[in-house]
């Protein structure tokens, strides 16, 4: 026989059991619900530019340059290889400069005047709206070169990208346990080649992916390029003249008022898409390429 | 070969906070030193001040005369020279996650640009050798990363690391506390061998460890060596009213 007691304990025990197992269901539940929504808008977007986009694509889509209006073909090869050049010259200035200034601040800059005033201006960086980035870019190279270039709409984009890798690489650095970084000066490393080979390389894989969310942020920009690299109908290679660029293509063409400009333009964002897809995607395999059994 | 260290007169500070109050102290040559006391006492800072190892913290600092084979190594070395001569393990294992087990143990010298690729070769080899890890990783030197294998496995890996650059001095901050009774008998054993061609310092907890392996022992207390003597009369015979009170388990 039990007494009073425990039966009652016994009770309270399943009461608060079944409390706790309701509790965890709804919490797992929020959050299936949550991927879900984060899900949907994406895969819908794909959907839809595949839907709206693919019968557009050809072969002369990848090949010719824009044909001029009334005539129907016609492609965005020069839109293609001009937002290539246009993202690599502001990967080349952005990423390193975005991390060098986030290693100043996790590693040389902490606590500093000079570093909590570029931590502070990376943050008000992040949140200027792009065309403002835009006007900026003009004003600083277009109005004084007294032409619009492929140059400016790169350096526009730099800028963008700058912020977002600085604080992704002083937070990855900072997630750098300090045992590693003793280990390395307690082997008479001076503390340059141990940021540089230790530090940011066992962080690599964090500051990896922030270049890619500032790449893939900038990619889609057509602002900064409205006028910076201001687009172009022909081919162009030249840094130092007005570039076509696929983002102001679209623009161009979902503007007009001519159905075939618009199936071209969703067949350009569809472009897009995937080229930033596939640019994530070849970095992701490069990088984990030789990596090591049960490494970080 | 082992070097002797004199230490004359250090303080060591962390802010306001004096952690180490006038230590002297001779540590022979070759032999391995077992320095004791309850947590807080000083005797790790005291061997981070021995590699300048304690500098690298922005609040510490240093003052007083360590010589290491006759070099006065606040006065005529730089921090890095030092720490190549004055090699150091510590607590928990630290081997670098993104390296593989053979670049943990070039690491030392691959970053201070050596890249004789057949002297890094045999320098790895002996390295784990000397710390009794070759037969266990021989087979996965270049596949699997210093983080993959076990943290006894780590520890004799920083072991190998900090052996590689050919040090003088070896020192030990607590170097099996965070491991398993295997493993630690495991580096016990290997100071054993060490000795003989390096002089060890090593902080320990641990009393019957600093009885097997050490002939010296120091014992620190508030920030000050309490006593300094051969081991076996450290736990028979001391001196000092507080240690015995500490080895026999009154404090501490």
């Amino acid at each position: 026989m039990s007494s009073p007691r425990t039966e009652r304990s016994a009770t309270m025990n399943r009461l608060h059991e079944l409390r706790r197992s309701v509790v965890n269901h709804f919490v797992t539940g929020l959050a299936i619900l949550s991927t879900v929504v984060v899900l949907v808008p994406l895969i819908a977007i794909v959907g839809y530019l595949i839907y709206k986009g693919a019968s557009s694509l050809n072969l002369a889509f990848f090949t010719h340059v824009p044909a001029p209006v009334g005539q129907p073909g016609g492609g965005m090869a020069n839109a293609i290889v001009g937002s290539g050049v246009i993202l690599g010259l502001a990967s080349l200035i952005g990423i390193p400069v975005g991390i060098f200034a986030g290693v100043y601040l996790a590693e040389y800059g902490q606590g500093t005047h000079l570093g909590n005033m570029v931590r502070f201006t990376a943050d008000v960086l992040n949140g200027v709206p792009s065309i403002v980035m835009g006007i900026a870019a003009y004003s600083l190279i277009v109005a004084k070169q007294q032409h619009f270039s492929g140059f400016a709409g790169g350096v526009a984009l730099a800028i963008m990208m700058v912020p977002t890798i600085t604080r992704t690489t002083e937070e990855m650095l900072a997630t750098v346990p300090h045992a590693i970084r003793e280990a390395a000066l307690g082997l008479g490393i001076p503390k340059w080649r141990t940021v540089l080979s230790i530090s940011l390389r066992t962080a690599s894989a964090g500051i990896i992916t922030g270049c890619m969310l500032a790449f893939a942020r900038v990619a889609g920009e057509t602002a900064p390029l409205l006028f910076t690299a201001f687009g172009n109908q022909f081919w162009s290679f030249d840094l130092k003249q007005p570039i076509a660029a696929l983002p102001l293509q679209i623009y161009v063409y979902a503007v007009s008022p001519y159905d075939e400009w618009h199936r071209l333009a969703w067949a350009g964002a569809l472009v897009l898409i995937a080229m930033i897809m596939g640019a994530v995607t070849l970095v992701r395999i490069f990088s984990n390429r030789g990596a090591l059994q049960g490494g970080h | 070969m082992g070097v002797d260290i004199r230490v004359e007169n250090l303080n060591a500070w962390y802010g306001n906070t004096h952690t180490l109050q006038d230590i002297n102290l001779h540590i022979p040559s070759n032999h391995a030193t077992a320095l004791i006391g309850p947590s807080g006492c000083g005797k790790s800072t005291f061997v981070r001040c021995l590699n300048r190892m304690h500098e690298t913290n922005p609040i510490a600092r240093a003052e007083g005369t360590v010589m290491i084979g006759g070099l006065d190594i606040y006065k005529d070395a730089s921090p890095v020279e030092i720490r190549r001569r004055v090699g150091m393990v510590f607590q928990r294992p630290n081997p670098f996650p993104t390296m593989s087990i053979y670049d943990n143990v070039a690491s030392g010298l691959k970053l201070n640009g050596f890249r004789n690729k057949r002297m890094l070769d045999e320098v790895v080899e002996r390295s784990l050798k000397q710390a009794a890890l070759w037969d266990e990783v021989k087979d996965d030197l270049r596949k699997k990363s210093g983080a993959s294998i076990s943290g006894g496995q780590q520890q004799r890996l920083c072991i190998a690391r900090a052996l590689a650059v050919d040090p003088e001095v070896l020192l030990m901050d607590e170097p099996a506390s965070a491991l398993d009774p295997v493993s630690t008998a495991k580096i016990e054993d290997l100071i054993y061998q060490l000795k003989s061609q390096y002089t060890i310092v090593i902080v320990t907890h641990n009393m019957q460890q600093a009885a097997r392996v050490a002939a010296n022992t120091g014992f620190f207390l508030n920030g000050k060596l309490v006593e300094f003597d051969a081991t076996t009369k450290i736990f028979t015979k001391p001196s000092d009213k507080r240690t015995e009170d500490y080895i026999t388990g009154r404090f501490g």
